[in-house]
């Protein structure tokens, strides 16, 4: 029975090639359009996930405030008024989880024939537990490193590779401004970070061996920044404000008197740019299933025409038997073939052209069993939902008007 | 006697037109029973169409009775009049009303599709009714390439495919030049003697001599229902 129906449906389809073809068109279209618009939202979505994770949840940022000497103002990070001291007292907050001190820098660095200019960072174990990056060879370096400022250094996955192509890293001695550092780990590979930095292009020392060998300092004690990390992100706003409050105690300003350090709230950063793309990627969405309905409102379209061509071929069919449900169901199969056909086609259409954009430009593309669903649970809606009136006015036709049509 | 297939009781049609409610058949009585072949005649306009319609179960009467196998038609719904169109009645238009994109076989086996016969038992019926009308040579041709007269038996194979007590013909020989006219009535004939009832519609007066019996409408009013040669002896 549904075989027969399968089969006159297919019979009516190829009698009129060219129109099938077109409503088709329109849902290939909508369906394509959905699939890519996913696609590429969802991969920017993760792309954002990956680098938010990448960077640590949870996290502040303090920066030192700025100084100017004869109208010339140095930009933040530029004054001195950041302390390592700071640092321990923020991580003596309640909801503080870990309170780390930065000195950054850059310099070149040297191993036997090869060097590389790389980002250093001076600063404590706890920035690894704030930033949650882990060591994949060797270990980290211990409190007692910085105490004692030892020459000792993490290696990220950039640097690694740049200065010891496919060698081990660890415990090989390198220099730094000529002094001799000895790898201990290295770090788990980061990525981008949400700026597009490579994070993987670094080396992490004790602060207190960057400050007093490798930069140098006028202030020893100070730092450039500090990174903190809360328990949960719900009290980040609370801590902020202890936070703020603490350092504007401990720097003795007074009030009516500017804050002398930046305070940023990295995750809210973060969260801001995931909603943000979120939006965005639901938006696409939006605008691509608008054309997924225009394919459907093609697909009544035609089944009314065909409806109304073949007024006299339902007469037939009712002078020799057919109910009402009969009618319905062939009209109905018609719509529902030609979209889930088109849905079909769409579907794979979307899915190469997405990959298409992925392997020309480079944009990360994630095409997830859900938007394939979605597009096909879609697509069979469509059918059904427009295939239905022009189906229900074939089958409600007069048997003897429709017999008698022209 | 055998139960009358058809009773109709004072059946009334009319139609709203612009110039107001035109009746086209006027208190309509007549009784046809099992295995009798009737012919009704009359001149265009004078309402056999629309009782032969009545009769298919393709319209509806608009006061009267129709007793078709001692049911009352007006209490059935379209989907049970669709079943009794299926397996009860079998109907031959004057334009033979094929499906012209659906080969001979196909359009034979259309039938069986709504009373869920399976695919082989279909193509094996079909066939066998293409065999009996004299087409078996034309299975899987389409009906387009064939002539008025063999369309007209193709027709006649798809109203015969569900052994239907009730073979109902409205000018089947309209469209056919005489000679293939009258093949096709031989073939009702012979139809008829196997025991199918058979309700013919025509205007030509040799045409109706086939039948047994003969109903005259003028005005939507039958005027006479008398016997014919044939079946004064039969």
């Amino acid at each position: 029975m549904m075989l027969a129906m399968l089969g006159e449906a297919w019979r009516a389809m190829s009698a009129n090639r060219l129109r099938t073809f077109l409503t088709m068109l329109g849902m290939v279209i909508g369906v394509g359009a959905v699939v890519l618009m996913m696609s590429i939202g969802q991969g920017a979505q993760y792309a954002i996930k990956q680098s938010i994770s990448a960077m640590g949840s949870n996290l502040f940022i303090l920066l030192a405030g700025h100084t100017s000497s004869r109208g010339v103002r140095s930009g933040s990070g530029g004054a001195h008024t950041l302390t390592v001291d700071d640092a321990d007292a923020i991580a003596e907050l309640p909801g503080i989880q870990a309170a780390a001190p930065i000195h950054p820098g850059s310099a070149q660095v040297v191993y036997g024939p090869n060097n590389w200019n790389t980002a250093i960072i001076g600063t404590t174990p706890l920035y690894l537990e704030a930033r949650s990056w882990t060591i994949t060879t060797g270990s980290a370096f211990t409190a007692s490193d910085v105490r004692s400022a030892t020459r000792v250094a993490l290696i990220g996955k950039t640097t690694a590779e740049n200065l010891f192509g496919d060698e081990d890293p660890v415990g090989k001695t390198i220099r730094i401004r000529q002094s001799p550092f000895v790898i201990l780990g290295t770090l788990a590979a980061k990525g981008q970070s949400m700026d597009g930095r490579d994070q993987d292009d670094t080396l992490i020392i004790p602060l207190t061996t960057a400050q007093r060998q490798v930069f140098g300092t006028e202030f020893p004690g100070s730092v450039r920044m500090i990174m903190a990390q809360t328990s949960t992100q719900e009290i980040m706003p609370a801590v902020e404000k202890e936070m703020a409050a603490l350092l504007r105690q401990r720097h003795r300003l007074r009030e009516g008197m500017e804050d002398d350090f930046f305070l940023r709230n990295l995750t809210a950063v973060a969260n801001s740019a995931a909603e943000s793309t979120r939006v965005m990627s639901m938006l696409l969405g939006a605008i691509a299933s608008v054309s997924l309905l225009v394919g459907g409102i093609g697909i009544m379209n035609i089944m009314l025409v065909s409806v109304t061509e073949r007024t006299r071929e339902i007469g037939i069919r009712m002078a020799i038997g057919a109910r009402e449900r009969d009618i319905l169901m062939q009209f109905l199969l018609e719509a529902l073939i030609i979209s889930v056909v088109g849905c079909f086609i769409g579907l794979l259409l979307g899915i190469g052209v997405a990959l298409m954009v992925e392997t020309f430009t480079g944009t990360l593309v994630i095409i997830s069993l859900s938007s394939v669903i979605v597009a096909f649970t879609v697509a069979a809606t469509v059918g059904i939902f427009f295939g239905f009136y022009p189906a229900r006015k074939a089958a409600r036709l007069d048997p003897i008007e429709a017999l008698r049509y022209q | 006697m055998p139960d009358p297939v058809i009773r109709i009781e004072q059946l009334n049609k009319s139609y709203k037109t612009s110039a107001g409610l035109f009746p086209a058949l006027k208190d309509a009585s007549l009784e046809i029973k099992a295995g009798e072949f009737v012919a009704i005649m009359g001149p265009s306009g004078s309402g056999k169409s629309t009782f032969m319609n009545i009769l298919g179960c393709l319209d509806a009467s608009t006061g009267g009775r129709y007793l078709l196998d001692g049911r009352d038609v007006a209490e059935l719904n379209r989907d049970e009049l669709a079943v009794l169109r299926n397996r009860t009645i079998g109907f031959v238009f004057q334009g033979f009303n094929l499906l012209q994109r659906m080969s001979l076989q196909d359009n034979v086996a259309l039938p069986l599709i709504y009373c869920g016969v399976e695919r082989d038992e279909r193509k094996r019926r079909a066939r066998e009714l293409l065999a009996k009308v004299g087409l078996e040579k034309y299975f899987n041709a389409m009906p387009n390439k064939i002539s008025g007269g063999q369309q007209q038996r193709v027709a006649i194979a798809r109203a015969l495919i569900n052994n239907p007590r009730l073979l109902l013909a409205d000018e089947p020989t309209g469209n056919l030049d005489s000679l293939t006219g009258e093949e096709i009535m031989n073939l009702f004939e012979s139809l008829n003697r196997e025991g199918i009832t058979i309700v013919l519609v025509t205007h030509e007066a040799n045409i109706a001599q086939y039948a047994q019996r003969q109903v005259r409408f003028f005005d939507g009013c039958i005027v006479s229902d008398v016997p014919t040669a044939a079946g004064a002896t039969a």
